[in-house]
């Protein structure tokens, strides 16, 4: 009945536009809500990164805001009174510089002037209250994880006060590095066999056995690497010279693992180029090799970067395989036989045990976090990048 | 004039041909083996965890079963596995400290326990059968005589074939000893985890992808725009995040900042020893869930934007709304692909193992997950503990666990694969 009286709007010549209103502005709330449900869900993702960046940002500038207290091995010689600032101290125990903070009970003070054995001293620091002390109390000294240190400092032990991410950084780049020295050449070297030798049948098998490699759990490569990359590598170079647990071993397996992303990108990248260049190449009398390498892969070539650097950031990120393979304990050495311990390691293997929540080591993990984050995320940006100001277009 | 002259003669033209191409098959072959290589690799990857699953033992007894039958039973020359419950009840309290025994009542009285579980309570506790060496299937093949003469100059000692994956291994729960170990309670963990991602994840993703082909596409106001431009490149960057860092993220956001939810104590679940404070499937499934959801709406957009614009057309001619066109049209065209691409991510999930650490798997449980909110290990989790032990017969017990593992994930792929083509034929 609604339509018949629409119509015969018309008929009545009304103007259109009230027609055309009445079909166009009926309010659909069933419609509505479903689209801003499906909009929230879209949402989410973002709050997912927000969620990465604030939890790994928060954390990490506790770490870095972060005082540890390290046992000076000095007493209190005499008791100390409320409005007291001149603390006198035992002979024991390493000596405390000016401008230090230190730590009695729950006060923190700052020492303003050393003297021998007696303490110039600031009470109440960082909103603690200034509260009578006993003889013989243990003296804190405080230190704080400074970012320039975190950078710079070649050594990883938190429970004594280094907190130098660089042996940690290290041997996440030797293992990357000795990753891309197997992927790229082996990754790449397949897509162009893939991609302009292969015949139809010989990639009907080819792929699949990529994909399967590449659907193989990460863990399941450490355990290859493991049990039979380092017993290989043993027997090749001798035990004395590679460690049971070593960066080479978890690197080339690490390569193993990213060879399916190199390749399959890569081809992609390959075949994607217009077959007229081929053609055009041929014509000019240019051997396969010849055109494959002076004019397809140059062609393609903001698609295979962009594949390496997919590739590195896949084995940056990569956890299992060093977790298993690379060793345990930090370790800033350029020997890639030696067992060192990477960043995702150090994350895996300090989260493995019960880790309470204000630890020391429960913070480091953010920061080991924030840096891996922000590398690849990184790497990722500038290989879409790569592919978006590169690409040769044709056609 | 100069040009012609240095312009090659033919005998000169045809070396310099032969050359290139030679160069050319040169190069030919070093790709080809560069992909056998490939191929080597994943080959000898597999290889490697089929010998490492079957091989010999050699396994000693701490006492011989034979002794045990002869000293606490009237029949010295019945086999031990032929007694009687009484028997065996009074090997055990003959053999077993008070406090042991104390403890095994409490868990169940030995009175009630049946026939078969007495006599592996006998051998486990008494008799003590400890594989002492472990061998690969090759070293059994090639070194056969070596491992007899070995076992024999071990007492109570004998060689035994043995299948590291078999039946016991598949259904028996996590023992610290490797012959006694099996995966029952990580498989369970696993499809606990993996369920309880699915059904987050799912959902999810789908309405993300609908939102972002079909919505975003026609909005006018160019905030949203710009908004809806963030999400794309948004989700495109966290499919590149590595794994451990989402389960960082689990860690802070789930375990430590939502634990009365996780924990299951805003439900009244109770809080006993089973269920380890944020530490549950529940948080190890909601960090996959966030794992996955990019890929997930990667895949269904993929599928979504392969259905043919004539369709949406067709159904918007015929008077119908946006969401009536995708719910009757669009998402029934597009589901076998979402299917595929949610198979397929689920296997990236259930092959996860460095998130699940970082979240708080467990390291040692024989309690079966009973819901959402209990302690939890997973497959890939007893894989990464079993290989980083030292000792040989956990690696044996790993390369086991390995093969469960592949072989549910190819099952999964194949169900992809099956999908997949279904799909395509459907489309002719």
């Amino acid at each position: 009945m609604q339509k018949l009286e629409s119509f015969s709007l018309v008929q009545k010549e009304t103007s259109t536009n009230t027609l055309l209103n009445t079909l166009r502005c009926r309010l659909r709330p069933g419609e509505l809500a479903v689209e801003a449900f499906l909009f929230l869900a879209a949402v989410i993702s973002i709050f997912v990164t927000i969620g990465i960046v604030y939890v790994l940002g928060v954390e990490t500038w506790s770490f870095f805001g972060r005082i540890n207290w390290e046992d000076t091995n000095k007493q209190l010689a005499q008791p100390v009174g409320p409005a007291d600032t001149r603390l006198v101290v035992t002979e024991s125990g390493s000596p405390i510089p000016v401008g230090a903070i230190i730590r009695l009970d729950d006060e923190i003070m700052q020492v303003t002037a050393v003297k021998g054995n007696q303490l110039a001293v600031q009470r109440g620091q960082e909103n603690t209250l200034p509260a009578p002390h006993k003889e013989k109390l243990d003296i804190y000294e405080g230190e704080r994880v400074v970012l320039w240190e975190f950078f710079t400092e070649t050594r990883w032990e938190p429970q004594i006060g280094n907190f130098g991410v660089l042996p940690l950084l290290n041997a996440t780049l030797m293992t990357s590095a000795i990753a891309m020295l197997v992927a790229l050449p082996l990754g790449l070297a397949a897509a162009i066999y893939l991609s302009e030798y292969a015949g139809p049948r010989t990639r009907s098998i080819l792929k699949p056995v990529l994909e399967v490699l590449a659907g193989i759990p990460t863990v399941v490569y450490g355990y290859f690497a493991l049990t039979f990359m380092t017993p290989l590598l043993r027997m090749i170079f001798g035990d004395d010279v590679v460690q049971i647990y070593n960066t080479a071993s978890a690197g080339i397996v690490i390569g193993i693992l990213v060879i399916p992303l190199v390749s399959s990108m890569s081809e992609d990248a390959l075949s994607a180029v217009p077959r007229a260049l081929r053609e055009a190449a041929y014509g000019l009398g240019a051997t396969r090799l010849e055109t494959v390498l002076q004019v397809v892969l140059p062609a393609a070539a903001s698609g295979v970067t962009a594949a390496f650097i997919v590739a590195i950031s896949r084995a940056i990120g990569e956890t299992m395989i060093v977790a298993i393979a690379a060793g345990a304990g930090p370790n800033f050495t350029f020997n890639p036989f030696e067992a060192a311990e990477t960043m995702t390691g150090h994350i895996v293997r300090i989260s493995g045990g019960d880790l309470s929540y204000d630890s020391i080591d429960y913070n480091s993990i953010f920061a080991i976090g924030l840096t891996l984050f922000a590398l690849t995320l990184t790497l990722n940006i500038i290989s879409r990048y790569v592919v978006a100001h590169f690409r040769e277009e044709y056609e | 004039m100069n040009r012609v002259s240095t312009f090659p003669q033919e005998s000169q033209l045809r070396r310099l041909l032969a050359r290139r191409k030679r160069i050319g098959w040169l190069w030919q072959v070093v790709f080809l083996l560069a992909t056998i290589l490939v191929v080597l690799s994943l080959i000898v990857l597999l290889y490697n965890i089929v010998v490492g699953a079957f091989g010999y033992v050699i396994v000693q007894d701490k006492v011989s079963p034979q002794e045990i039958v002869q000293t606490y039973t009237d029949t010295p020359e019945a086999a031990l596995h032929t007694l009687s419950a009484d028997q065996y009840r009074f090997i055990l309290e003959q053999n077993l400290s008070k406090g042991l025994l104390r403890r095994l009542n409490s868990e169940a009285p030995l009175t009630e326990r049946s026939r078969e579980e007495l006599y592996r309570l006998v051998v486990e506790r008494v008799v003590k059968p400890r594989v002492v060496q472990s061998y690969s299937l090759v070293d059994s093949i090639f070194e056969r005589d070596k491992i007899f003469a070995e076992a024999a100059a071990l007492p109570h000692s004998r060689v035994e074939f043995r299948r590291w994956l078999n039946l016991d291994f598949l259904t028996g729960k996590q023992a610290s000893v490797p012959e006694l170990a099996g995966v029952r309670t990580a498989l369970l963990g696993s499809l606990w985890v993996i369920a309880i991602t699915v059904v987050v994840a799912l959902p999810l993703g789908v309405a993300a992808a609908i939102y972002l082909e079909e919505y975003a596409a026609v909005v006018a106001n160019p905030w949203l725009r710009r908004l809806n431009a963030v999400i794309q490149t948004n989700i495109n960057n966290l499919a590149g995040v590595p794994s451990i860092i989402y389960g960082i993220l689990g860690l802070a956001i789930f375990v430590r900042g939502l634990e009365a939810f996780t924990s299951g104590a805003a439900f009244g679940a109770t809080a006993d020893g089973a269920t380890a404070n944020g530490r549950t499937i529940m948080s190890a499934g909601l960090t996959l869930a966030l794992l996955i959801l990019p890929i997930i709406i990667i895949n269904a957009q993929e599928a979504i934007r392969a259905v043919p614009q004539s369709l949406r057309q067709a159904s918007m001619g015929l008077g119908a709304t946006r969401w009536q066109t995708i719910w009757h049209h669009v998402l029934p065209s597009a589901l076998p692909g979402i299917l595929t691409g949610t198979i397929l991510s689920v296997s990236r999930a259930l092959g996860e193992t460095a998130p699940l650490v970082v979240v708080g798997a467990s390291t040692f449980i024989t309690i079966d997950p009973d819901g959402p909110f209990s302690k939890f290990t997973t497959l890939t989790i007893q894989i990464y503990q079993w290989t980083a032990r030292p000792q040989d017969e956990f690696r044996n017990i790993a390369a086991a666990a390995i093969i469960v593992l592949l072989v549910l994930l190819l099952t999964l792929n194949a169900a992809a694969i099956l999908l997949r083509n279904r799909y395509s034929r459907r489309l002719v």
